[in-house]
């Protein structure tokens, strides 16, 4: 199992993926907004997605995880 | 007579760089801000500040009624919006005006004919100013975007009609590219812009320089040019560093620059700061109209190191009805570097509470910032934290300046981006003056 979590304080814009997804590496998981940029966060490895922690409109800080690949 | 007090509908960097010249005039100082901004300088600074509302910038900075209300509640007589937020907004502009208030800026007919970057580029192209070869009307659908390109030739640049700052802009070099950069572009004309999604498709140029002019449109009709910025050092599109002289023109082609800003000044009756930018061509060595922006710009302080114009006060004169002929002579050279509040590899934003803040001083040293040592850099707005500009007697100069200066500021807590400072200041396709656009990207692949 992987976790996969944010790099910066941001909003989540986008969610792309639903649990259960099977994703390849450096597919786009979820679309973050910070500072005016959109920030994709991608599948670092291929995998299902197990869990998705966060929903389109919440705040992450820094390491909080955004999803994990099994 | 100048305006006695005047509200300042912007945050950070530029509304605490806008408020100084008004105290420095002897004016009344009108700060707004959101909630997210309470303890920036900039607030502290004003002679009174009111809150607008929530972070957010639909709810604060954006929100006309609100920003109207202030102004009514402190009492006062004119609105400077700043760059960004409401700045290019004719109906903002409209609002004020109708309210009995001076609006700072350009008439809100300016704005909307230089909105619209296709009407923008048919104008200028009716006026004999130079374009590239590109789509006169609005491209809606991927077919016409397809056929349009084909005839321009790639590689083509494509952006929206209505968005700035870079955003959802792509090169495509063939029709694979150029299908996700018509989705990118649709995407964010859809998030930013308004009304239906209009894209630009226009030839893309190679090793291009962006070269912008800044002119004054004065109250008795006449449009002065003070001199060209190269804002050739981008990452993403956007600016990082700023210079004035370009060391990318040649007299006659700088000539020709500047007679072509005023053109296009006059084309739509142009009164107050305004920008005009050129892509140079450095393989042709020619140069086409890329956009006019209606406002006062981010990277305007190195046009005022260079010729002692303040460039606040002149907006300030002009929209309250002063009438006096300008000569313009400047000296030296300025260069400005963009503090973001991103790392300096891949530039992604690092916002954060800022718990060091050192600001360099020095020689020819003006720093224009927006935060202190206990802010915090929020995500709501963009990463700029503060310009950090310098001026020398000569390029050389300005550049040692800086390279010192860089190394003295000391900012910790949020990401920054001072490494690529001095990355740049030592590397010499930059020092040589000799680069184009390609630059970061060359730096970081």
């Amino acid at each position: 199992m992987a976790e996969v979590c944010a790099e910066m304080v941001a909003n989540v814009w986008k969610v792309v993926v639903s649990e259960g997804d099977t994703v390849e590496e450096g597919d786009t998981l979820v679309i973050l907004e910070s500072m005016k940029m959109e920030i994709p966060v991608l599948a670092e490895d291929g995998g299902v997605v197990a869990q998705l922690k966060v929903a389109e409109g919440d705040v992450v800080q820094e390491g909080d995880v955004i999803a994990v690949i099994g | 007579m100048l305006s006695e007090s005047v509200l300042v509908a912007n945050r950070g960097e530029i509304a605490r760089r806008i408020l100084r010249t008004v105290r420095r005039l002897g004016l009344r100082a009108v700060a707004v801000h959101s909630e997210a901004d309470a303890d920036l300088p900039f607030v502290r600074e004003a002679d009174e500040a009111v809150l607008l509302g929530p972070a957010e910038p639909a709810k604060s900075y954006l929100d006309v009624e609100r920003v109207l209300a202030a102004a009514r509640s402190t009492g006062a007589e004119a609105v400077h919006p700043g760059y960004g937020f409401l700045a290019e907004n004719a109906a903002f502009a409209r609002a004020v005006t109708a309210t009995g208030l001076t609006w700072i800026g350009p008439s809100p007919e300016a704005v909307e004919a230089m909105g619209d970057k296709i009407n923008a580029r048919n104008l200028m192209e009716a006026a004999g100013v130079p374009v590239a070869d590109g789509t006169r009307q609005p491209v809606t659908g991927l077919l016409d975007a397809v056929a349009e390109a084909a005839r321009i030739g790639y590689p083509v640049m494509v952006k929206t009609a209505s968005g700035g700052g870079g955003i959802g802009m792509g090169v495509a070099r063939d029709e694979a590219a150029l299908t996700k950069a018509f989705d990118t572009a649709s995407r964010a004309a859809a998030r930013f812009g308004e009304g239906v999604p209009a894209i630009l498709i226009e030839r893309y140029i190679e090793r291009a320089r962006h070269v912008e002019v800044q002119i004054l449109g004065l109250v008795n009709g006449t449009v002065v040019a003070l001199g060209e910025r190269d804002c050739s050092v981008q990452r993403r599109h956007q600016k990082v560093v700023e210079e004035t002289p370009s060391p990318g023109l040649t007299p006659e082609l700088r000539e020709h620059m500047l007679k072509a800003a005023v053109r296009a000044g006059e084309v739509v009756a142009y009164r107050g700061a305004g920008t005009v930018e050129f892509l140079v061509d450095t393989v042709r060595r020619d140069f086409v109209f890329l956009e006019m922006n209606t406002r006062l710009q981010v990277e305007h302080p190195v046009t005022e190191l260079v010729t002692g114009v303040d460039l606040v006060e002149q907006q300030l004169r002009i929209a309250s009805g002063e009438s006096y002929p300008m000569g313009v002579e400047s000296a030296g050279h300025a260069v400005e570097f963009r503090v973001y509040a991103e790392d300096p590899k891949r530039f992604f934003p690092g916002p954060g509470l800022i718990t060091v803040w050192e600001e360099p001083e020095g020689d020819g040293v003006r720093v224009d910032s927006g935060y202190t040592a206990g802010n915090t850099v929020t995500p709501y707005y963009d990463p700029l934290m503060a310009k950090l500009c310098v001026y020398g007697e000569s390029r050389a100069q300005a550049l040692e300046r800086a390279r010192k200066a860089a190394e003295a500021f000391r900012i910790e807590g949020p990401k920054h981006n001072l490494p690529l400072f001095t990355e740049l200041l030592s590397r010499d396709e930059f020092v040589s003056g000799d680069y184009d656009t390609g630059l970061v990207s060359r730096m970081r692949s």
